[in-house]
């Protein structure tokens, strides 16, 4: 027995249209300052006033949004006692949203004891997601990620409840994306859509997801990043391939390249996308090499290949990958971020902890043994091939 | 001849697959709690106390107050053989609620190789279903 979740979705062009049907009187914006400073903010804030409703807005949200940061938000929503929380921006605006959803509704709970096996029973209140960004899928999925600044870490929690409501995919959001933030957090779709169809938890459904997301990352994000101010179709289907692999990833799970770009993203502080992706190829490879991956029907889902061979398959899509990431000007090893051998060696006990921590390795088809996540992070470092 | 599942053999043989597992212990060097393993429907239960890789005392009973354990995983026994068969993977079953869960997910979904490895030690004890 398994489950599939899924908001409801509205899509495609003029979806921002919607929030002038929604029912209630006040509504709450959780967002950052960068658009809250440019006309996204006021976008949504016009189309929720002419459905008759009192706004408020929240636009303090970092990157990676802490647990003290969504303690505010909580605090503000309490006194407001919104019928809707609109989540507007990337993966921080929106799990900032989600994180303020729980905390308001259920003020018993720490954020680290929400968890699948209970219900919240949220009720006060309803969820819009509108993602501002093509990748983190997090306006899909259940999870929220927050992070801890004091231990340098990231706490990954989920609940099915915490599936937002409605999803607004609007691409006119994104056209503006710079070509950076369009690489990053596209190659993040890659990475949900890679570790969805791999996970031990995979199913047909998110299988179906996963592969339709991938097909449409490989077709449209190098148009999206290279031609993206104009190519409105490319825009439009990475945001809808990035709402799909959130939808693959949040009902079969990912893997380690989460765990550990969970792990060295939040020590680094490197943005969540440019640290999962960074580390797909790598965690490919260590995964390929002990057989039956399925990233060989993944490259012939992709025409990379019609052969069956699927340790032939594997090497043609990690190759397409590294491929991928180059042609995106991606960095594809720890070095060429810019982090010494030294900062690697002295954060390396902290990072394998963790990783091996991380819920996001839960699912991973192969699980390391003894020194392998060291030994991961050693290769990544050199922009080695993995040969164990 | 297998133990039967519950029992205080099977309690016994669970203990031993635990404490010759090198695999465990090292997967679980800084796990710190014990579990009731409760069969519903029935008043039996498995109780183990896992600390640092090795298992510390393991026991059958029916006493609910034999011991106040950090946590308590409870299913029906027909999941409980699928979850010693090595079909129906703990944590799966627990997000799913086939296994109900009384203490703190996300400590075990912190550890979840140890976990995985104490049912790897499971599906090695001949077990009696």
């Amino acid at each position: 027995m398994w489950f599939f979740s899924s908001p409801q979705i509205i899509f495609g062009e003029d979806a921002l249209d919607h929030l002038e049907e929604l029912p209630g009187k006040r509504a709450f914006i959780v967002t950052d300052p960068v658009l809250d400073s440019l006309d996204f903010t006021a976008r949504v804030r016009g189309h929720l006033t002419a459905a008759g409703m009192e706004v408020q807005v929240f636009a303090e949200v970092e990157p990676d949004p802490s647990i003290q940061t969504v303690r505010r938000g909580v605090a503000q929503i309490a006194a407001f006692q919104p019928d809707w929380i609109v989540g507007l921006g990337g993966g921080s605006s929106l799990d900032a949203a989600k994180g303020m959803w729980a905390l308001y509704e259920r003020p018993d709970l720490e954020p680290e004891e929400i968890s699948p096996v209970f219900d919240l029973k949220l009720h006060k209140c309803k969820l819009v997601a509108i993602p501002t960004t093509s990748g983190t899928g997090s306006e899909a999925t259940m999870y929220v990620v927050l992070s801890d600044p004091e231990q340098r870490r990231k706490i990954s929690v989920g609940n099915r409840e915490l599936i937002p409501t409605l999803a607004l995919i609007d691409p006119s959001l994104t056209s503006q994306l710079p070509p950076r933030v369009t690489a990053d957090t596209g190659l993040d779709a890659l990475t949900h859509a890679v570790e969805a169809y791999t996970a031990n938890f995979r199913n047909d459904y998110s299988d179906a997801l996963a592969l339709k997301a991938a097909e449409l990352v490989f077709c449209y994000l190098p148009r999206a990043y290279e031609q993206g101010h104009t190519d409105s179709e490319a825009r439009e289907k990475m945001a809808n391939a990035a709402t799909l692999a959130g939808l693959a990833f949040g009902n079969s799970l990912v893997g380690m390249a989460h765990a550990l770009g969970h792990s060295f993203g939040g020590y680094f502080k490197i943005p969540h996308g440019r640290a999962v992706s960074l580390f797909l190829p790598y965690v490919m490879e260590y995964t390929a090499n002990a057989g039956g991956s399925r990233y060989g029907e993944i490259a012939r889902h992709l025409r990379l290949t019609d052969g069956d061979d699927e340790q032939r398959g594997a090497r043609i899509l990690i190759d397409a990958t590294r491929s991928l990431e180059e042609r995106l000007g991606q960095p594809t090893s720890i070095a060429a971020m810019g982090i010494s051998p030294a900062a690697l060696e002295e954060a390396l006990e902290t990072l394998c902890a963790h990783a091996l921590s991380d819920s996001a390795i839960l699912a991973a088809p192969r699980m390391p043994a003894g020194d392998e996540l060291e030994r991961l992070f050693l290769y990544a470092m050199e922009g080695k091939e993995v040969d164990f | 001849m297998g133990a039967k599942f519950p029992s205080q053999a099977w309690a016994d043989a669970m203990k031993e697959a635990v404490n010759s597992s090198e695999a465990y212990a090292a997967a679980a060097k800084n796990w710190e709690g014990d579990f009731y393993f409760v069969v519903s429907g029935s008043e039996e239960m498995i109780y183990m106390d896992l600390w640092h890789g090795q298992c510390r005392d393991a026991a059958y009973t029916t006493d609910p107050a034999y011991k106040t354990p950090e946590f308590k995983i409870t299913a029906k026994h027909d999941q409980w053989v699928k979850v010693l068969q090595g079909k129906l993977d703990p944590i799966q079953g627990m997000m799913t609620r086939q296994l109900k869960l009384d203490g703190n997910l996300i400590k075990i979904m912190q550890n979840v190789k140890a976990a995985q490895e104490l049912v790897g030690c499971a599906t090695q004890v001949d077990t009696e279903f």
